[in-house]
């Protein structure tokens, strides 16, 4: 080691700063760069694969309805999902010993089970409830009821539901005590601390996570096509059964899935923002990807 | 024990006592936080209550304002018992739109002031009267913005609190229980979550709101303002009011050995 003495940069001179080289960053994005391209260039020459048809299918009004039945799915399911976690969360954390212990066995059992089993249950439920009589509500034969749809969407939201109970419950605990009892000390009841207090504070937690979960659900909605809901995929399905273009279907579905999660991602980036108020900006770092769209989006916008 | 008011209380003679605790007890599961504290505190009074931690003090706060329900005695705020009504020689545990009601008679200042995060400075302050006590908006808020001004924060209404330091976020909470307009203020160690150069600012919101006559209920540790601001001291050890009497008497020459050995340990 030099002395201080001898350090070159005594005497108040400046001198120019050069940054290290990363030579094998390059390297790295050549390589994969390669494959990509290889990728790209076998799946443009493959011999079985039609892109015509892929053009065809891409736009055409079966495709447009399945995809409106799949969003629809998804929303009415998410819905139900999150009302049902609103409910039972509350009821998880309450000081009456059976409202919780319903609470916990409700996630308990529709946590515990397959999604594609409990479909299969409401879908079925004829063959154990041949007529459903609800006073002054429903009295019809089970099999008229249950339509695929119902059957669907009763399988993802209570299913959805069990999760999401445990995501606002995480939700509700992360905010601290001394918020209740400053509201309550200012006269509020119970429940007006939690609609106007807690529930804001625990929003900007789960939000995230009721994104992603709704990203998940519109996904897991192509299990609805087992029980003869035909939405995107079971469309897609339906037509590739007559024609055998199964690659170039199952690509024209997988491309409006992609747009469809693209925009749901975009929302939930506006909506979290939105909540975020009042407190500082931070979170998960998106990805390249994701920064793109939503710097795109956000240009888009203000053109 | 030191508990005969008539003559420490000379100064506050013929003012109706605001806030009065009677053999207060009060335990979690085994343990026994209130061992019976009795307690009367007239209007316009500050009383300031130190001790040591775990004496029981927060406690005796939350249950004056019952955010605790009590097991034995009562507490009156304003001649209303808290929590509970007399009938037949029995204590019946009150409604809860009762008991929002009665907590509006005592605004309350926390330690770590407990303040509405997604809400602006002035919707924390507003929010209480107006959706609360149901007062309608326009007046509560020239009222609330004239209790922002008081607190010096005038300038900072439409700040969110992660925006502010502690010691404003301290005032603002001061504000919002001000606008209350409760009978009893009551402060839970109010400087003990701050920086030590922000201390002196929300101690000196809280002296002009004794001077101006406002009664007081602070627990602190900070001697220097209980020999300032306060007409009487207290000192809690064990769930129990060991020694009370005027500020000077109890921190200059405190009766209980306890009391001065807890004094010479917090003026070091
Ligand atoms: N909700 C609760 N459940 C169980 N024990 C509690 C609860 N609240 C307080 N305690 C206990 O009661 C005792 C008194 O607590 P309290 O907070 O009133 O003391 P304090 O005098 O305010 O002390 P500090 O100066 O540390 O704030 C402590 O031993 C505490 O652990
Ligand atoms: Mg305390």
């Amino acid at each position: 080691m030099l002395p201080l003495t001898q350090s070159p940069a005594v005497g108040g001179t400046t001198y120019e700063i050069v940054r290290r080289k990363h030579p094998w960053r390059i390297v790295a994005a050549a390589v994969v760069l390669t494959i990509l391209g290889l990728l790209a260039f076998g799946a443009a020459n493959a011999q079985g694969l039609h892109w015509s048809v892929v053009g065809h299918y891409l736009f055409t009004r079966v495709i447009f309805t399945g995809l409106l039945r799949t969003l629809e799915l998804t929303g009415a399911a998410m819905l139900l999902g999150l009302c049902l976690g609103v409910i039972f969360g509350i009821m998880r954390l309450s000081h009456n010993p059976v409202l919780s212990s319903v609470a916990w066995l409700y996630v308990w059992a529709f946590r515990g089970t397959p999604i594609i089993l409990q479909l299969f249950l409401w879908f079925n439920l004829a063959l154990v409830f041949p007529h459903i009589h609800v006073p002054g509500i429903v009295d019809a034969s089970t099999v008229k009821i249950m339509t695929p749809f119902l059957a669907a969407l009763l399988g993802f939201g209570i299913n959805e539901g069990a999760y999401m109970s445990e995501i606002i419950r995480g939700g509700l605990m992360s905010v601290p005590p001394g918020q209740t009892e400053a509201a309550l000390s200012l006269g509020a009841s119970r429940a007006w601390a939690t609609r106007r207090v807690v529930l804001p504070q625990a929003l900007r937690v789960i939000l995230p996570t009721i994104g992603n979960e709704t990203l998940g659900m519109l996904k897991l909605t192509s299990l609805a096509a087992f029980i003869a809901f035909n939405e995107l995929f079971g469309t897609t399905e339906t037509i590739y059964y007559s024609n055998s273009q199964v690659i170039e279907l199952l690509i024209v579905a997988g491309a409006w899935y992609l747009l469809a999660s693209s925009i749901l991602s975009i929302g939930q980036y506006y909506l979290e923002r939105k909540v975020g108020r009042g407190f500082q900006r931070g979170g998960r770092n998106r990805t390249l990807f994701e920064q793109l769209v939503i710097r795109g989006w956000v240009k888009l916008r203000g053109a | 024990m030191a508990l005969d008011f008539s003559a420490d209380r000379a100064f506050a003679e013929g003012r109706p006592d605001v806030v009065e605790c009677h053999g207060v007890s009060k335990s979690f599961g085994n343990v026994q936080v209130l061992r019976g504290v009795d307690l009367q505190v007239r209007e316009s009074e500050v009383l300031c209550i130190l001790g040591p931690s775990g004496a029981g003090k927060s406690t005796l706060l939350r249950c004056i304002n019952h955010l605790e329900g009590i097991d034995d005695g009562w507490i009156k705020v304003a001649g209303q018992i808290i929590g509970y009504e007399l009938r037949g020689g029995k204590l019946h545990e009150l409604p809860e739109r009762v008991i929002r009601h009665q907590r509006g008679l005592c605004g309350m200042v926390f330690q770590h002031f407990n303040l509405f995060p997604h809400f602006t400075v002035l919707e924390n302050v507003m929010v209480g009267p107006v959706e609360l006590q149901k007062e309608p908006k326009g007046q509560v808020e020239s009222r609330a913005r004239g209790f922002l001004d008081r607190v010096g924060l005038g300038d900072k209404v439409a700040a969110y609190p992660a925006q502010l330091s502690g010691g404003q976020q301290q005032r603002v909470a001061i504000a919002r229980a001000l606008a209350m307009n409760p009978r009893v203020l009551l402060f839970d160690e109010p400087t003990s979550a701050l920086d030590p150069e922000v201390v002196g600012e929300v101690l000196a919101v809280m002296l002009e709101l004794a001077q101006e006559g406002r009664t007081m209920i602070v627990v602190t540790h900070e001697v220097g303002f209980a020999r300032e601001a306060a007409d009487r001291v207290a000192f809690m050890f064990n769930g129990k009011i060991a020694e009370i009497g005027p500020a000077k008497n109890v921190l200059e020459k405190p009766s209980e050995a306890r009391t001065a050995e807890f004094l010479a340990h917090v003026l070091v």
